[in-house]
């Protein structure tokens, strides 16, 4: 057995440190880095096991050391021994209830590598720290109590760390002490786990019988388990290929994160490069555009450089001016990845409020940022028996299979390619929360045959022939406020001055277009989304468009406003408050909501988003229809027109 | 397939790339970003590492210094010629209402720390509107900044919540926020102390030479061996300054600041001090000898 952890040994340096300092940082500097995530239920001993890992690598310094003494005196749970839990558990909450919340990242090193680890917790939210925590990991880690064998989180942890595209992926038997040292205990663990390995596609994997406690077969070998001839965790972690390595060999791929523009006679555009390698004078393409060019230089503070690789974050400056800009993909020009807009994807649901399938989300990849609705899920995994379940929407750490659709084409790869290319974050467009993390699997064909078609006359055209600036007038209000009449009234001036214009109104629109949607919050996302598509088209025609719908949420009003060019669109607030409206209660249908006859209803039993800075805001209370019709008019077309 | 004749990455050229990548998203995203500067060894390699990930144009960020007027000399003395050196905009803020009142370490203990530095530092963000803030903190100096993410959240008024953190996954951060709301940016959040050492001796990086030992004037008091820097230190009955060769692991506020006794007068000795010795970097610091949990909770007020 190796020392005990509970009887701290002397801290002991390496000796080349000592003896020849320049000596050391010359082999230092050429060090290797591993990220890998640990992984295990609460009692499996991870923490313990990270504690180690530092401990014996020397990474606790003394006041650290009595700090910790003394902690686990205090709040421990190994009796008087050291609680390494302690050490990797640092926020008060978590120290308090003996709990870990959230992913800690650890460090230390050995002559050969550094290491960062990525401390999971294995308390309810796994999921969603899991992942946080496995996106950027290189290895994983799963930990298996012997006593215990393969269990329901040994395969959640697996699946995850499969989903997650982790390639390397090590089997820790722990608490080899408690089961006498055991090796057909250990081979049976293994057969155990191999059969569950192969089902969920991990194809190799490496066993290592251990003990956390007593630090067997972690850095150095056990004098207990003579029969393991396989490497020791310390040395399986020093020797296993990286995977940025690999990333090297992939064609060449660089996110756009910031034109560099110092002065007029330069112009280089900086980013990470995600793959593949790239030398001055080689051919490359930029997309989505498509336009090509070559590397003319690869700039850094150091100096120019010949060629540069996977991993590194440089600036480029190409032969041609062509237009490239922050989010476009520099690419190899022989072989650059796909583009499209509507794809096929894994989500994982990290937000506690659940997926509101057909709601505009911002996507984040790379270095794009683009706006995309979700899908419902065709299905959900049960990650703790992996069978697929029938779904509507996801719920806080759900795993689903979606289709995504981007409201314009990106580069992109399958996540299996390219952690790079394929894993994207969704952002709540209203609470800016990041509410799912998800891996593109693949480009739906039917987006790739649909084209824009290519129209000759222009909306420029048919603007210029009616004469006007096409607009859409956004009529936003609760039930009741006036929306209507006041868009009714509006529209007869427009009509008036020679100005072409429609007028959608929502109740109309339901009986028709619409007519299969219903009033909870998907539906009244889809209705919005279809109106706003329909007055797009018309302001391409040329019109002057008013639409009078409750559009209750900011983020649909949103959404709409990004379809059309800027200033097109002119959000009208009809302020009327609650009480007032349910006074006036023109159609009667306050009062059905009262007796709970309507559920869904707005201002009752759901919520409405007023306009926080609306482009025109008409107080009801203020002023009569008329002359709120006349403000309108005059603010949008410039003209103040007598009553009529 | 292509290949490639160089060598793989190194953890320093991974962690440099990795950093000049934050520095980079919150210059695209962020709307008035600003870099934290203490002209400690940290702050001096987050500077270097802005000045890499924009050349050859300057950082497009101003440096801000939330300066308590009771750092060492040879801080002050640095502070502008690096600036200067990166061709950005030194901004240094003096919390007035602390000016006023004659806030001192002498005198006020944990008060002098709460409004020259945590307070200074919101003033100073409200000033300016900054909604992004680059800090020079690493994760392996402090429990609770192990947990706490790169692109760390603060509400309207500065205040995280470590149960409220995003996750963080790949190199995607998410820098959207609402009006007043900001962000704290931790470049160096994958680097260790030897990794900053390092990093400093490869690259040349000009730092305070209080790093370096040197015979400088100290008087021993409450276990720590303080430098008498100007004539504003208070001797008690009986001291008297005496010559030591000592040193710096960490620099703040002169007099709350712990020097160690040294003869490592050039970096690689330093290095090999720290690699030998047996205590953390911040065993020298009075201000985190408070409980356990004090530095979470000054940074859930708003602390860096």
């Amino acid at each position: 057995m190796a020392t005990n952890p509970a009887s701290p040994r002397d801290y002991v340096p390496d000796t080349l440190i000592a003896d020849d300092i320049d000596a050391y940082l010359a082999a230092h500097q050429r060090k290797s880095m591993l990220r890998f995530i640990t992984c295990g239920s609460v009692d499996d001993g991870k923490s313990t096991l990270i504690g180690r890992l530092l401990y014996d690598s020397k990474q606790i310094f003394e006041d650290q050391l009595s700090a910790l003494e003394s902690d686990s005196k205090r709040v421990g749970t190994q009796g008087q021994n050291i609680d390494f839990a302690l050490l990797v558990d640092g926020l008060a909450a978590e120290r308090e209830q003996g709990i870990t919340i959230d992913v800690a990242y650890r460090f230390f090193a050995t002559p050969a590598r550094k290491f960062i680890v990525a401390d999971t917790p294995g308390h309810e939210q796994y999921t969603r720290n899991m992942v946080t925590g496995a996106s950027t990991a290189d290895l994983a880690v799963i930990l298996t109590d012997a006593r215990k064998g393969v269990l329901t989180q040994t395969r959640r942890h697996s699946y995850l760390a499969q989903l997650v595209g982790i390639r390397h992926i090590v089997l820790a038997v722990n608490k080899m002490d408690l089961v006498g040292y055991d090796q057909s205990r250990f081979d049976a663990i293994v057969e155990d786990y191999r059969a569950f390995a192969n089902e969920i596609g991990i194809d190799a994997f490496t066993a290592i019988p251990i003990s956390g406690l007593g630090g067997d077969n972690i850095v150095d070998r056990s004098t207990a388990m003579d029969w393991y001839a396989g490497p020791t965790l310390m040395h399986h972690l020093d020797t296993v290929e990286i995977d940025a390595d690999r990333e090297a060999a992939r064609p060449f791929r660089m996110g756009v994160q910031w034109v560099n523009r110092p002065n007029l006679d330069f112009r280089g555009f900086a980013g990470m490069i995600a793959s593949g390698s790239i030398s001055v004078g080689d051919p490359i393409r930029v997309l989505p555009s498509g336009r090509s060019s070559t590397v003319a230089r690869i700039v850094t503070f150091g100096g120019d450089l010949r060629s540069a690789r996977a991993g590194q974050s440089v600036t480029l400056t190409l032969a041609d001016e062509i237009d490239c800009s922050r989010g476009d993909i520099i690419a190899a020009a022989d072989d650059a990845p796909q583009v499209a807009d509507q794809f096929e994807a894994k989500l994982v649901w990290l937000d506690a409020e659940p997926l509101l399938p057909g709601r505009a989300y911002w996507l984040k990849i790379g270095t794009q940022t683009v706006s995309a609705t979700v899908q419902a899920p065709k299905c959900t995994i049960d990650v703790n028996t992996l069978q697929s379940l029938a779904a509507t929407t996801l719920h806080l750490n759900d795993i689903g299979e979606t289709e995504i659709i981007t409201d314009r084409p990106i580069a992109f790869e399958a996540y299996a390619d390219s952690r790079e290319l394929g894993g994207f974050i969704l952002i709540d467009r209203m609470t800016n929360r990041t509410v799912a993390a998800g891996m593109l699997s693949y480009a739906l064909r039917r987006a790739q045959n649909v084209h824009w078609q290519a129209v000759e006359v222009t909306r420029e055209a048919h603007a210029r022939q009616k004469g006007q600036t096409p607009k859409l007038l956004w009529f936003t209000g609760l039930s009741g406020s006036g929306k209507s009449t006041i868009a009714n009234l509006v529209e007869k001036r427009l009509h008036a001055l020679g100005k072409h214009s429609f007028l959608l109104d929502g109740d109309n629109v339901r009986h028709g277009l619409n007519r299969d949607l219903g009033f909870g919050d998907a539906d009244r996302i889809e209705n919005i989304r279809r109106v706003g598509e329909v007055a797009k088209l018309m302001t391409d025609a040329g019109l002057i468009v008013l639409t009078a719908f409750i559009s209750p949420f900011r983020a649909e009003r949103e959404l709409v406003r990004s379809l059309l060019p800027d200033g097109e669109f002119v959000e009208i607030f009809i302020d009327t408050p609650l009480d007032v409206a349910e006074q006036r209660d023109v159609k009667g249908l306050y009062k059905k909501a009262r007796s709970g006859e309507i559920p869904h209803f707005t201002g009752i039993s759901s919520p409405y988003e007023a306009p926080e800075t609306p482009d025109i805001h008409i107080d009801t209370r203020r002023l009569t229809p008329e002359e709120a019709a006349e403000a309108i008019v005059e603010r949008v077309v410039g003209v103040w027109s007598p009553m009529l | 397939m292509q290949s490639s004749a160089t060598p793989p990455l190194t953890h320093l050229e991974r962690l440099e790339a990795e950093s000049i990548h934050i520095l980079r998203e919150v210059a695209a995203e962020a709307e008035r970003p600003v870099m934290l500067y203490s002209v400690g060894k940290d702050s001096a390699v987050m500077l270097h590492l802005a000045k890499k990930a924009f050349f050859p144009a300057p950082p497009p960020f101003p440096l801000l210094h939330v300066d308590t007027t009771w750092k060492f000399r040879a801080m002050y003395d640095l502070r502008a010629k690096a600036a200067a050196d990166a061709g950005m905009e030194l901004l240094v803020h003096q919390n007035p209402d602390a000016m006023a009142r004659g806030i001192n370490p002498f005198d006020h203990g944990a008060l002098h720390t709460d409004l020259w530095k945590t307070e200074g530092l919101k003033q100073a963000l409200d000033l300016h509107g900054f909604d992004a803030a680059f800090g020079g903190a690493r994760r392996d100096e402090e429990k609770s900044r192990a947990k706490e993410r790169i692109f760390s959240f603060r509400s309207a008024s500065h205040r995280w919540d470590p149960k409220q953190q995003r996750p963080e996954l790949w190199r995607l951060y998410n820098t959207r926020k609402a009006k007043g709301e900001s962000i704290r940016v931790f470049p160096l959040s994958n680097w260790t102390e030897l990794d900053i050492w390092q990093y400093i001796l490869a690259e040349g990086i000009e730092i305070v030479p209080l790093y370096f030992a040197a015979p400088r004037p100290t008087v021993e008091r409450d276990g720590m061996l303080l430098m008498v820097d100007d004539d504003r230190f208070r001797l008690l009955p009986g001291e008297q300054p005496v010559d030591r060769s000592i040193r710096f692991r960490t620099l703040g506020c002169y007099p709350l600041t712990g020097a160690v006794e040294s003869e490592a007068a050039t970096l690689p000795q330093v290095i090999q001090e720290m690699l030998l010795t047996t205590t953390s970097e911040r065993q020298g610091r009075a201000i985190d000898r408070d409980q356990a949990a004090s530095m979470e909770k000054k940074k859930q007020e708003g602390y860096f």
